[in-house]
């Protein structure tokens, strides 16, 4: 029987689908009774779908401007 | 201002290196116009800051021009300028540091238990409740918080996609101490998210 400490510890594990499946099964029955340790899951999900999220930080389009002039410069000094 | 060429060719990655080895600076704009976002991404959320993020992948990408003969394709291109990026990032913390533009809080990860103390459910999609700039500003105070070697791993490993094994080698750590450190990393955050995003 999986308890909330076992449950925390497999985690990451859990979020990057590396359990087996007996561990993973194990472990979804606790979620499904154990409030606390769904919200901890859901919201360490949720958590990294954010940072990911390519919308939440695009390059900004005068940022990206001066770095490719700074690179063609160096590269025309290089050439020179 | 020079124009800056967008078009992706789709070419192999190996043609494209061969080619900027061989001076063709089309070759190594295609390469830049692939990994630019992900290192400004990498580079604004281990600094906080959009100068410095700035900064950082100017230099990061300068040094892989300037070294790019130096490279060994037995690694990827992109793990090997993510190495760059982060130890450009990591100097700029350091001279903010010295300067005091920043406490010193985290220079070194501490590997204490991780305990959960917030059990409350978030609002559903914060992504659609706070604005872009909002929500950036959010996530990059709860990414400051974290000790920044627990940050460095969450990066690399989270949000830049990179392996157990490749983040352990960018950052000369074992694959232990990176698994467990993105576990302190990712329950850290989520505590620091949780004051903001919580029901209620």
């Amino acid at each position: 029987m999986v308890n909330c400490k076992d449950c925390l510890k497999d985690l990451s594990e859990y979020l990057e689908g590396c359990l087996d499946d007996e561990l993973r099964r194990e472990l979804q029955a606790h979620l499904n009774g154990c409030h606390h340790c769904k919200v901890i899951f859901d919201t360490t999900r949720k958590t990294v779908e954010l940072y990911c999220d390519g919308r939440v930080f695009p390059l900004p389009d005068n940022v990206r401007l001066r770095l490719h002039s700074a690179l063609r410069r160096r590269w025309e000094k290089k050439r020179a | 201002m020079a124009s800056v060429n967008t078009r992706g060719t789709g070419k192999a990655e190996a043609a494209l290196l061969a080619e900027a080895r061989a001076g063709k600076y089309e070759a190594f704009e295609e390469l830049v116009n692939r990994y630019e976002r992900k290192i400004y991404r990498l580079a604004l959320n281990l600094t906080g800051n959009p100068e410095d993020a700035e900064d950082v992948l100017q230099e990061t990408f300068l040094k892989a021009f300037e070294h790019l003969p130096e490279f060994r394709e037995d690694s990827r291109f992109y793990t090997w300028i993510v190495r760059i990026a982060i130890n450009e990032g990591l100097m700029k913390l350091r001279r903010r540091r010295a300067s005091k533009e920043v406490a010193a809080e985290d220079a070194t990860g501490d590997d204490g238990e991780v305990l959960p103390r917030e059990f409350s459910d978030w609002r559903p999609n914060p992504e659609q409740i706070y604005a872009r700039k909002e929500l950036q500003e959010i996530l990059q105070n709860a990414a400051r918080a974290l000790p920044v070697t627990f940050r460095t791993v969450f990066i690399l490993r989270d949000i830049e996609g990179l392996s157990t094994e490749a983040t352990a080698e960018a950052l000369g750590l074992s694959s232990g101490a990176v698994k467990a450190r993105l576990f302190r990393a990712r329950l850290r955050l989520r505590e620091e998210l949780s004051q903001v995003f919580k029901r209620g």
